[in-house]
């Protein structure tokens, strides 16, 4: 439930015990003395309060304990997260890639993998960055977490100390599918790291239409392998019939270049039936029209 | 003269009747509760929508809504439940009911500028809630409406954007009421240090309303114009920061938290030593640690956004500053406890509200100790452990404050009692669901289940289901409290029913329209018992 399995976690893990420790301590005291007092003090038993003056010297000692309480839980949430910040210069780079909802992980020599594999024991520093809205790159068993931001590159890094398979969570809420929104964690011993990412081929330079089908985030909600995802496949889809709502009347299109146009720049005029009106935005003045006829022939070249 | 004094406020002595008669109102006493009744709609329909989300998140996968609806529930449930349940609460109920009381003033300062208020409020929840039946289906960005996603969602965030920024107006000019009503409008004596310490606290909460609130205002109405004019504020596609977003709205909605929990102390401030017969324990250290917690409270903002990549400086002198407020709230919790010491302590209604109130903001208080922390927030950040927190706070705190409140002055509000055995018995059910709602959620997030999830990993389901299960139970305890308090069969209150100091038990119940035949002078301080 709690694994640690990267070198920040024991010492998170270690602020997190002082501090829990403390507040527990302080939340039972309290609450002990208080029911205590009203126990001890109900009017049945004690009809006449005694009214107690101020008492400076208590009220200096009880502002100053939980001052230096509070100032040593800074501490040390502070000297177990200032080594998160300090960059080891001979790290391995990954760049993590995040768009609506969806992991990437780029290796060193353009290669792109959805699962992150890391070597056992070697410290990496991970690039995030985001195609699209704020994602935040958490994995819990490192104890680790950072935001990939749109127009910025943010950095994280950590040593694996533990092999296995954890969990890559988005804990930034960035729409529909946020809790959908995972990938692994896989962590080998060095040997069979090398193994994979020999094996792993070069990022193929993809078709244009591609590009920017990604880039508008289209894949979100259309799958250009035949899954079912919000909406319906990119595969195929060219010159299929498709089921639609035209101001509330049911009828059928094929898909074809107008068919396609319009879908981009006026998605609410034809809705595919069973689908929510307003579920897809408008990309007028987002994508280009010579863009459009891109994307009409890649969406022909994937049968 | 005397004819006059004995129509209570609830009686019409006015131009108009029925219903039109409090719409017209300029009277404190009114208009707190008119600030009422619309909060306990609003607070009804928020806790409906986070029952619906309880009973989706009871098994992991899709139980009956989709992911975009549960999106929206969350957003709709947490617009309502901040800006027209808890950041108005108890100031805008209370503060208008009884801070002139307390004072001894006929009324506030501005009395048609309250009211207008009232109208602002009304409107602004209006437009927010209109965001759901019109446009392009319900906002999905959450209560925080984060930049770049609530740029370029389909959905109408123009509406709840533009609902928030109209219900800021009401929360403004409330705020500069209540300090020129606190300036000018005490009673002759009564000088700050003979002030009780519910206005104190209201006091220092107005001016968190006067100043934060502008920032957030014109943040909004920057969303506004990047939606519309592609303007290139924080959407980085169009040039912006999407950094910049979280600085301004935290800037306010930090500080905001003080506006909902500085009030809930001071109204828990009011009834321990009614319900103990003693004077407060370190009045000057209450009323000070007030406005050290709104001073502080305003230079925290950013431990919101220890992962957003912020330099380690600002982590760390944020992460500093937020240890440092933490301070002030110790502070008043020693006081209260140590105000029941040799007291005279008679467990009613208000006193074991207050006391759930305080055991609950301790462990909302304790468990934000490892989110201010840089190492362990780190961890724990936007998870399930941040939504328990905050609901300790905001509802374990200021709901069951406003609850202790409710208790407090029915009395004086509608000069008649409640059931004390069925109110009990609903503290005993909400003190329990809350806790079984709520402390799960602690466990789940440092297991590391993030928040705003529609669904989960199969080892979260166990955490998942006793929340809510103590969803429910929180839910009857909330039906049988408001069921007690509305079918009205405790009989008449007396004046002075709890046997407290203040200057609102000096008059009858429920007080004559002008509050105070005459002005009390005061001479000595406000929680004397000898």
């Amino acid at each position: 439930m709690f694994t640690e399995a990267s070198n920040f976690a024991a010492g998170v893990d270690q602020a997190f015990k002082i501090i829990f420790g403390i507040s527990i301590f302080i939340l039972i005291g309290i609450t002990t003395v208080m029911i205590t007092f009203v126990v001890k003090y109900r009017r049945s038993k004690h009809p006449k309060a005694e009214q107690i003056k101020d008492n400076t010297i208590l009220e200096i000692t009880w502002t100053l304990i939980p001052l230096a309480i509070a100032l040593l839980m800074f501490y040390y949430g502070y000297t177990a997260f200032r080594p998160q910040r300090d960059f080891p210069k001979d790290a391995m780079n990954v760049t993590v890639v995040s768009k609506m909802w969806a992991w990437s992980f780029v290796y060193p020599g353009d290669k792109e993998s959805d699962v992150l594999v890391l070597p056992l024991n070697k410290a990496v520093i991970l690039n995030l960055t985001s195609l699209d809205v704020i994602h935040s790159f958490y994995i819990p068993a490192f104890r680790q977490k950072e935001d990939c931001v749109p127009g910025k590159v943010n950095q994280m890094w950590f040593i694996p100390t533990m092999a296995g398979e954890f969990w890559v969570l988005c804990a930034e809420y960035c729409g529909m599918n946020h809790s959908y929104m995972e990938a692994k964690v896989k962590v080998v011993p060095e040997s069979e790291y090398k193994a994979w990412i020999n094996a792993l081929p070069k990022k193929a330079a993809e078709p244009e239409g591609l590009t920017i089908i990604k880039k508008n985030a289209c894949t979100g909600c259309h799958s250009i392998d035949g899954t079912k995802l919000v909406s319906t496949s990119f595969k195929g889809i060219y010159g299929k019939k498709s089921i639609v709502l035209t101001e509330g009347k049911e009828h059928t299109v094929t898909v074809d270049a107008a068919y396609i146009n319009s879908s981009i720049f006026e998605p609410d005029k034809d809705i595919v039936k069973g689908l929510p009106k307003g579920v897809m935005k408008s990309y007028k003045g987002i994508v280009r029209d010579d863009e459009v006829s891109k994307i009409i022939e890649y969406l022909k070249s994937i049968k | 003269m005397a004819e006059a004094i004995t129509h209570s406020y609830l009686e019409n002595t006015g131009r108009y009747k029925g219903i039109l008669a409090w719409l017209t109102s300029t009277d404190h006493k009114r208009i707190g509760l008119m600030y009422m009744y619309a909060m306990m709609v609003f607070f009804i329909v928020g806790v409906l929508l986070g029952e619906l989300m309880r009973l989706e998140l009871f098994r992991p996968g899709q139980q009956f809504i989709t992911a975009q609806t549960y999106n929206g529930v969350f957003t709709i449930h947490g617009i309502i439940m901040i800006f027209t349940v808890v950041i108005p609460g108890l100031a805008a109920v209370f503060g208008n009911f009884s801070m002139p009381l307390l004072i001894g003033a006929h009324d506030v300062a501005f009395p048609r500028l309250n009211l207008f208020s009232w109208y602002l409020y009304i409107l602004g929840a209006a437009i927010a809630l209109s965001s759901q039946f019109m446009g392009n289906g319900p906002p999905d960005t959450g209560w925080t409406f984060y930049a770049p996603y609530s740029i370029q969602t389909h959905t109408n965030v123009v509406a709840a954007v533009f609902g928030a920024f109209v219900l800021g107006f009401s929360s403004i000019l409330t705020g500069l009421n209540f300090i020129v009503t606190i300036h000018r409008f005490r009673a002759p004596g009564m000088t700050f240090f003979r002030m009780p310490l519910f206005p104190w606290s209201l006091y220092a909460t107005a001016w968190i309303q006067v100043l934060a609130t502008p920032i957030v205002g014109i943040t909004l109405l920057m969303v506004i114009a990047e939606r519309w004019l592609r303007i290139g504020f924080f959407d980085p596609s169009l040039g912006g920061d999407p950094i910049l977003y979280q600085h301004l709205f935290w800037i306010y909605s930090h500080p905001a938290v003080y506006i909902m929990i500085l009030p809930a102390m001071g109204v828990i401030t009011e009834i321990i030593p009614t319900f103990a017969q003693r004077r407060v324990f370190g009045y000057k250290a209450i009323a000070l640690s007030s406005l050290a917690i709104a001073l502080v409270g305003y230079f925290v903002w950013a431990h919101h956004m220890y992962t957003s990549g912020m330099s380690i400086t600002a982590r760390w002198v944020f992460s500093l500053l937020t240890f440092l407020v933490a301070v002030p709230s110790a502070i008043k919790v020693f006081n209260w406890v140590t105000t029941m010491y040799k007291g005279s302590i008679a467990v009613k209604p208000p006193f074991l509200f207050a006391l759930g109130f305080i055991i609950l903001f301790m462990i909302g208080g304790l468990t934000g100790l490892s989110l201010g922390s840089l190492a362990t927030d780190i961890h724990v950040h936007d998870t399930a452990y941040v939504v328990a927190h905050f609901h300790y706070i905001v509802f374990g705190g200021v709901g069951f404050a406003f609850f202790a409140a409710l208790h407090y002055w029915y009395p004086k509000m509608y000069g008649r009692m409640y059931n004390f055995k069925r109110a009990n018995i609903a503290f005993i059910f909400m003190f329990v669901g809350f806790n079984l709602l709520y402390f799960p959620q602690f466990v789940l997030g440092l297991m590391g289940m993030p928040r705003r999830y529609f669904d989960y990993l199969p080892q979260f389901t166990l955490g998942e289901q006793i929340s809510s299960i103590g969803g429910f139970i929180l839910l009857v305890g909330i039906i049988i409290m408001l069921v007690n308090l509305f079918s009205r069969k405790g009989g008449k209150a007396p004046d002075n029913p709890w046997g407290g100091t203040t200057l609102e038990w000096s008059i009858p119940s429920p007080p004559p329209h002008e509050n105070f035949d005459k002005l009390p002078v005061i001479t000595g301080e406000p929680y004397d018992y000898e």
